[in-house]
């Protein structure tokens, strides 16, 4: 019933992550097809354009939630592959924790950083 | 996940990697695994360069300049054609679990019919249109200024 739910909630992860990350693999990689939310022109990663953006509480609203959708889709994915080997009950456990402790302290980092930009894009 | 503690994976390495005599669904599987295992490890090192920027512009010209050069680009434009796959394959994979295209159950009645070739055209969509966006990318990437 456990491993349903969490599957769940990675099919559903990977809908967010479809919407969030293509906004993202949009302005970033088809800038020259698309040119959207660069509005400094020049490259989509110049400083200019990295303020405007983290300037907007969307972005830093759609970094962190892609943030946690895709920590969770990924890990959970690699533990389902890992799985799949067959570990024994206490391999399973430290996989488990090991990267249960991964995904929070990558998503804490991520959080800080992108809450940080936009604090520090509002000074600008 | 389900449990496979009572169904050991006895083909190992090999049965994830190889298809056998199963169709190209069963390659694009594969595909989707390792294109999944590929985003996951740029994933987490995209967090740690990009982090740079709350730290404000020296940090992030400075991180910027340490991942610049055409070995980059191309594994940025890897990245962005494994997304582009993994993101539509996966669309197809939630379509499919969710019983769509897939075609509606019938009699087993010889001779038997098999669901691949129901499913097969919306596989074969995903790979046109997985394509088409590579292409796009590529055109972003490497030719349009």
């Amino acid at each position: 019933m456990r491993d349903q739910r969490l599957w769940t909630w990675h099919v559903l992860a990977g809908l967010v992550i479809l919407v969030f990350l293509g906004l993202h693999m949009a302005i970033m990689h088809l800038d020259a097809l698309l040119g959207i939310f660069n509005p400094a022109g020049d490259h989509p990663i110049a400083w200019e354009n990295v303020v405007a953006r983290a300037k907007l509480g969307f972005f830093t609203f759609s970094y962190i939630v892609l943030l946690g959708a895709a920590l969770f889709h990924g890990l959970y994915g690699l533990r389902n592959i890992l799985f799949e080997l067959n570990p024994g009950a206490g391999l399973r456990k430290g996989l488990n924790a090991a990267l249960t402790a991964v995904g929070v302290v990558m998503f804490a980092f991520g959080a800080w950083a992108a809450w940080a930009a936009s604090a520090l894009a509002r000074t600008l | 996940m389900l449990d496979t503690k009572n169904h050991p994976n006895r083909l190992g390495l090999w049965g994830w990697l190889g298809g056998g005599r199963w169709g190209v669904e069963r390659y694009l599987y594969t595909l989707h695994r390792l294109t999944g295992l590929g985003l996951l490890a740029y994933f987490l090192l995209h967090i740690i360069v990009t982090s740079s920027r709350a730290w404000g512009s020296e940090a992030w010209e400075a991180a910027m300049a340490r991942v610049t050069g055409s070995i980059f680009v191309l594994g940025e434009f890897l990245v962005f054609a494994a997304f582009a796959f993994h993101a539509v394959n996966g669309v197809r994979l939630v379509l499919v679990e969710l019983g769509w295209a897939i075609g509606k159950p019938i009699e087993p009645v010889y001779p038997y019919r098999t669901s691949v070739h129901e499913q097969r055209p919306l596989a074969i969509g995903v790979m046109v249109l997985a394509g088409l966006l590579v292409v796009a990318g590529g055109l972003d990437f490497f030719l349009l200024p």
